[in-house]
Order: C-alpha cells, then sequence, then structure tokens
C-alpha cells in the first residue's frame, strides 16, 4: 500500500463527507400487504412512465409464483410478506429534542467511529439547528460531474429523465425472475441510485450513494444502476460505516453494473445494519442481489466490508461475457452474537482468457455461523479461463461457526482453477503475547482481525479503509474473555 | 526491583512452582537453570500475569507493588518484559506496526500521547541496526515464516523498543546459532544500565558465556535449590543436573 496508516488518519481527518445528493419523495404510507394495485400505486406515487408500470407488474407476476430460497445456511422466521408496507416515504421526523434521550450505547458508537455531533444528532434523529443543506451541495456536485456528461443521480429520476438508458439495462444483468428477492425487489423497488459514465470518461471522484447522514433513512428494497461505457472507469462507494438502527426488518436490493467494453467498474460497500442485540432478537434481514456484467477487455472489482445484519444472504457476482474480461472479490465479513451470513460470489467464465480472482475474510465470533458460498463456472467457449479463489475463515470463541462451499463448474479443458482455504482460531497464546507487550486484549483482537483481513482492507478506497479497520474493531468488542 | 516471595504457583489444578524465593536488584543479571519441567518457563509466565496461571501462595512484588491485582498488559506498561521461548505468529501484522502498537499502548497507559511517527522511525532504525536487522525484515508479518532465529531476534528486537525495567529472556539462546547468539547477547549487553535487570533463563552455559551473570539459581522440582554465581553454571555444565539431584536426595 502506497499509504501508511498515519496518512490514512490525517487525510481521514482533514477530509469532509463532501459528497452526496437527497431525492426528496412526498411523503406517505401505503396500506400493508402486497397485491397488484400496490405495484401500480408505487409506481404511480413515483411517476412512472407506463412502461415502468408493466415491468413491475411483470416481476409482480413472476413473484408470486416463486418459493423464498432455503438454500441458503441460515435459518430464521420467514417475513410475512403481506405484512409489509411496500412504499413508505423515508421520514426525517425528528425523534429527539436533543442527544441526552438517544441511547448511551448508540453515542459511544459513533464516538468510536468519529462521527461528528452534528451528524450523530442526524443519524440519531435529534431535532438539528443548522440543518446541513445537501441540496446544495448536491448541486455543486453534480455541476462537476456534468461537465464530463456523468449522469449520477436518484433511480426514480433516471427513469424520468433518461428512460432510454434505464429501459436498456435495468434487468439486463438480473433478470426479473432471477430470484426470489430479485423479483421482490423489481416489483417493489422503492427508490436507488443511478449512474452512468460516458464512453472514455474517467470519473474524477469516488462517487458514493448517500451522505453518511441520509443513509439513515434508506428504504428497504434498493435498485441501483451502474453503466459504465466504452473506456470509462467508475469508483463507486455504498453504504455507510455509522449504525443503522432501522425498523424494517427486510431489506432485499437490487444493484446491476455494466461494464462495457474496456471499461471498468469499483464497487465497494460497508455494510452495518443493525444486527440485533446481543441475544439475537431484532435486526436485519439483508438479502441482496448484485451482479455485474464485464463485456471485451472490461473488469470489475467487488469490495465488501460486511459488518451488520441479523441475517444477510448476498453474492456479488461477475458475467466475464467478454474476451480477456476480468472480474474480482474481495469479501470481509463479520458475525458476532447471533448474527448469520452465507455471502460469496458467483464468477462466471464466458468469453476467452477471462480472470477472475475471490479473497473471502470471514471472521465468526460469539454464537455466530459464517458461511462462504462461492461458485466459479467456466462455460465451455471460455478458453484460457483462469481463476484464483482463496477463503480464509477465523474463528473466536467455541460456540460459533465457519463453513466453506465452492462450487467449480469447469467445461473447457483449458481452465485452471485455484481453490485455497484455511481456517484459524484466535489463540489465547497470540492475545497473552499482545498483552505482554502492553496491548489489552480489545486492542489484540483488533489487531490480529486487522491483520487476517489486510488483503481486503487494502483494496477499499481510503476514505472507507481507516473507517472500516475501526469497524471491524467495534463490531467484535466483547467477542473474548 | 523484583521480590519473589514464598511463591506458590499452579496450573489446571497441578502445583508447579512450590515455594520460590528470588530477589533481583537493579543492575543486576539473574540466571535461572535447570532441567526441563523444573518450572522455569512457569516462573516467567506467572511473573508476566498469564491468567491460567494460579497464584496459591505468596507473593510477587514490583518496585515494591503487589502485581497480584494486575492484568499481564498492566505488568507490562509497569516495565515488565518476557522474551517468548515460543513466540507467537500474528499473519497479516508487520514487525514495525506491532511494535507501535505495544509502544503506543504503554504510552497511554502512561498518560503520553503517541509517539510521534519521525521519533518512532528513527527508534526502529536504530535498534534495527543495533541488533542487525534487515528493513525488509520489519515490514514482514509478526514471526510467520521466521526462523528459529529470526523469531529469537525480533524478541530482542521488541525488547530493545520497549526499553522495559525488568527483561525475562526465557530460552532465549535455544534455536540460535552462534553468530546470532553473539548478536543477541551483545544486544542485551548494549541495552543493560544500572537501572535495569535481566533474568536469563536457560538450560545450557552457553549464553552465559556472552550474558555474564551476577547471580545463578538452580531451579528444581519447582524450588530454587541452590543459589551461587557464574562459577555454579560452569560447574552445571561440567557435572549435570544429577550431581543436584543427588545432593538434594
Amino acid at each position: 500500500m502506497a499509504y501508511t496508516e498515519e496518512e490514512l488518519k490525517k487525510e481521514l481527518e482533514t477530509k469532509e463527507y463532501e459528497y452526496g445528493f437527497y431525492t426528496d419523495i412526498e411523503s406517505d404510507t401505503l396500506p400493508i400487504g402486497l397485491n397488484e394495485d400496490i405495484v401500480r400505486a408505487i409506481s404511480k406515487r413515483k411517476h412512472e412512465p407506463e412502461w415502468m408500470t408493466q415491468w413491475r407488474l411483470e416481476a409482480f407476476a413472476a413473484w408470486k409464483q416463486m418459493e423464498e430460497p432455503e438454500w441458503a445456511n441460515v435459518h430464521y422466521k420467514k417475513p410475512d410478506f403481506q405484512a409489509i408496507s411496500y412504499y413508505s416515504a423515508p421520514k426525517k421526523k425528528d425523534k429527539y429534542e436533543s442527544l441526552d434521550e438517544v441511547d448511551p450505547e448508540l453515542l459511544e458508537t459513533f464516538n468510536k467511529l468519529g462521527i461528528s455531533i452534528d451528524e450523530q444528532k442526524k443519524l440519531a434523529g435529534v431535532a438539528v439547528d443548522i440543518v446541513m443543506d445537501s441540496v446544495s451541495v448536491a448541486t455543486t456536485f453534480r455541476d462537476t460531474l456534468a461537465e464530463k456528461g456523468i449522469i449520477f443521480c436518484s433511480i426514480s429520476e433516471a427513469i424520468k429523465d433518461y428512460p432510454e438508458l434505464v429501459k436498456k439495462y435495468i434487468g439486463s444483468v438480473i433478470p426479473i425472475k432471477d430470484n426470489f428477492y430479485a423479483a421482490l425487489n423489481s416489483a417493489v423497488f422503492s427508490d436507488g441510485s443511478f449512474c452512468y459514465i460516458p464512453k472514455g470518461v474517467r470519473c474524477p471522484m469516488e462517487l458514493s450513494t448517500y451522505f453518511r447522514i441520509n443513509q439513515a433513512g434508506t428504504g428497504q428494497f434498493e435498485r441501483t444502476l451502474v453503466i459504465a461505457d466504452e473506456g470509462s472507469y467508475v469508483s463507486y462507494l455504498e453504504g455507510c460505516t455509522a449504525p443503522s438502527r432501522d425498523e424494517n426488518q427486510l431489506h432485499a436490493a437490487c444493484v446491476e453494473l455494466i461494464a462495457l467494453d474496456d471499461a471498468e467498474i469499483k464497487y465497494s460497500t460497508v455494510q452495518n445494519w443493525f444486527p440485533g442485540d446481543k441475544e439475537g432478537k431484532g435486526g436485519v434481514f439483508n438479502f441482496v442481489t448484485k451482479r455485474g456484467i464485464c463485456h471485451t477487455n472490461a473488469k470489475i472489482s467487488w469490495t465488501q466490508v460486511e459488518t451488520g445484519s441479523a441475517v444477510t444472504w448476498k453474492y456479488p457476482s461477475c458475467i466475464l461475457k467478454g474476451d480477456n474480461s476480468i472480474g474480482e472479490f474481495y469479501s470481509i465479513a463479520v458475525t458476532n452474537n447471533y448474527q448469520q451470513a452465507d455471502t460469496g460470489t458467483k464468477m462466471v467464465h464466458i468469453g476467452k482468457n477471462t480472470r477472475s480472482t475471490i479473497i473471502s475474510k470471514g471472521i465468526s465470533a460469539g454464537k455466530s455461523q459464517n458461511s462462504y458460498r462461492g461458485l466459479v463456472q467456466v462455460n465451455p467457449k471460455a478458453k484460457n479461463a483462469r481463476n484464483f479463489s482463496q477463503c480464509d475463515s477465523l474463528l473466536m470463541g467455541n460456540d460459533c461457526g465457519a463453513h466453506t462451499f465452492p462450487y467449480i463448474e469447469a467445461r473447457n479443458n483449458s481452465a485452471q482453477i485455484e481453490h485455497e482455504a484455511t481456517t484459524s482460531k484466535i489463540g489465547e497464546d497470540q492475545i497473552f503475547y499482545c498483552n505482554q507487550r502492553g496491548i489489552d486484549t480489545e486492542k489484540a483482537i483488533a489487531l490480529i482481525v486487522n491483520g487476517f483481513s489486510k488483503e481486503v482492507l487494502n483494496k477499499l478506497p481510503m476514505e472507507f479503509a481507516v473507517e472500516a479497520q475501526k469497524l471491524l474493531e467495534i463490531s467484535l468488542e466483547g467477542s473474548v474473555g | 526491583m523484583l521480590t519473589v516471595n514464598e511463591l506458590h504457583a499452579s496450573v489446571e489444578e497441578k502445583e508447579i512452582l512450590k515455594g520460590i524465593n528470588l530477589q533481583v536488584n537493579p543492575g543486576e543479571v539473574h540466571a535461572i537453570m535447570g532441567p526441563n519441567g523444573s518450572g522455569k518457563s512457569t516462573l516467567s509466565t506467572v511473573i508476566a500475569g498469564h491468567e491460567d496461571y494460579e497464584v496459591e501462595k505468596g507473593n510477587i512484588l514490583f518496585d515494591g507493588e503487589d502485581l497480584a491485582e494486575l492484568d499481564a498488559e498492566q505488568r507490562a506498561h509497569k516495565g515488565i518484559f518476557l522474551s517468548f521461548q515460543y513466540p507467537v505468529e500474528i499473519p497479516g501484522v508487520t514487525v514495525t506496526n506491532f511494535i507501535k502498537t505495544a509502544i503506543n499502548a504503554s504510552r497511554k497507559a502512561q498518560g503520553l500521547e503517541d509517539m510521534p511517527a519521525n521519533e518512532m522511525l528513527k527508534k526502529i532504525r536504530e535498534k534495527a541496526a543495533l541488533l542487525e536487522i534487515d528493513s525488509k525484515f520489519l515490514s514482514r508479518s509478526l514471526n510467520e515464516g521466521f526462523s528459529g532465529g529470526e523469531k529469537k531476534r525480533n524478541e530482542i528486537f521488541q525488547l530493545a523498543m520497549l526499553e522495559p525495567k525488568l527483561a525475562i529472556l526465557d530460552e532465549t539462546d535455544s534455536g540460535l546459532d552462534i553468530d546470532a547468539l553473539k548478536i543477541v547477547a551483545n544486544g542485551v549487553n548494549k541495552l543493560k544500565n544500572k537501572d535495569n535487570a535481566v533474568v536469563v533463563i536457560t538450560h545450557y552455559q552457553r549464553l552465559l558465556d556472552y550474558i555474564v551473570p551476577d547471580y545463578v539459581h538452580v531451579l528444581y522440582n519447582g524450588r530454587i535449590v541452590k543459589s551461587g554465581t557464574k562459577e555454579l553454571a560452569h560447574e552445571l555444565e561440567a557435572k549435570g543436573y544429577d550431581w543436584i539431584k543427588q545432593e538434594l536426595a
């Protein structure tokens, strides 16, 4: 890494979260339950064109025929899909008069993450005197991008303003019938982000879905569409490190990436949804479908740090359609207490000389279960395809579990596929060694975990790297001794 | 500096130390010798504060303070350092990052700010030179893939960086060839001054040719059965431990 940790820290201290936008949606809530009328009503509230309404209805019809998948290594009480309200505009109502009324544990976490007081207030839902003017920030930001012809807006706006692009690409990587949750998302998605990078343009800044503060109001069913036109480059950041306490139990997002010839998309996620309490009560179910398609010479990198959610079901994938295209997946998944994660990737090699790399780091503590599930598929025409997979698991304590489910399907003799897997345990001798050098147990665990996760942390954009390190530390607090 | 009084300690309900008495003063070098299983490593581990070891009787005073209530990291902050017989690996954490974390943890405990980066770098360079450590070594993962000699040299590097009052060297000579042994011993001797003390735990006389002890103690079956000057080490080398055993029988 070119930067030292100190430099990163310094950079973070001086750097504000300067990017972001916020879309105001008229606030009202639809009755609970899901049927065609509700799907139509969602589309209508969002003033969508007829083709979009039809697309949603088609998805809904497909979803009705589908069953919730059961193959993942997770156990939970299935949500009652008729007991959910599918359209609820982000509420911006202040819940408290001052920070004194907020859960001190939450505030402590904010402090550890180094979140400013104003942001803390926003996140916790406290009335703020000075409202940060996100609209004006967004405007300046969009002007810079507009000069380069980059479109970065909410998916709702994109449907209205760039219908041709949306129509062409939405559902092109994740078809509406792809899976149960993707079909549900396609039918009822509330909002999300849209990004288009024109031919040959290198996006000059990291695109970030939200202001850190806006994240607090994110809806249940996000839809993201990123299109990198020929020869373009974009680095995209999603999520936030601040803990999101959300009343919505079910989150089913869809992210589609399209990297046209010679384009590159780097997509980084830090996910920290409420994982439930120490007894495993509450917590978010995060059922996400993420997939990208690479055309000739294109490259897609997924980097994710997953620390939150009670149940995670997520497999960011790459379809390596074009010759010489490259897919990468770098993941850190942390589970503690009663969390369950079943996460991994799919690398589908279709083009010649396609290459993929998978580095997965699973960290389990408490009574949690952490599974890596990955598919490497080499199709008959994918001559000289290469894959390297490395899955490492770190266990803390005796009550947690780590599982690896690698699937390899090679239908071309020239394919080279390597898979390495390790499982280790944070040893008491490692902790004692650190203690003897004056490092307390919490810090020792953080040090060991960061060392273990280093290869993936190094792939994160700088803004995220140090925050992600702190997040790992906080997520595992109290997990040993 | 270190006073061990009638120390009885056990691990997994098995008594290993059966009444140890030891007085180490500033500026002194003590050697503790003894056959396998006599309790040498247990003694160092108990002084360092491993929680699996139960002190049944007696106490350990450090600068007059009873260590009973202090955790291992607090003892480290007070200036107790243990060079491990088998240093553990911590993958992905570099030698440099580890020592920085350790130094700043101790500084924090003393109410000091983190050591400024340039000062840290200077100190690392200086101590690495003292122990003839290559700069490439410093960016390797702690003890991962290290040879026996590299591990021990790294322990002494940490000792040099942390500058403790009391250094306990547990079988530092094992796994070292003669050249590495000289470098390590030379490093320890240069760090030695009138205000700090060293306790060397070893099977063999060899290391004591280079780190010359003021006192030699023989540990056998959980007790110090004989104490003397460096001549005692020579005698042991010549006669073996059976001589002591017979004397006790």
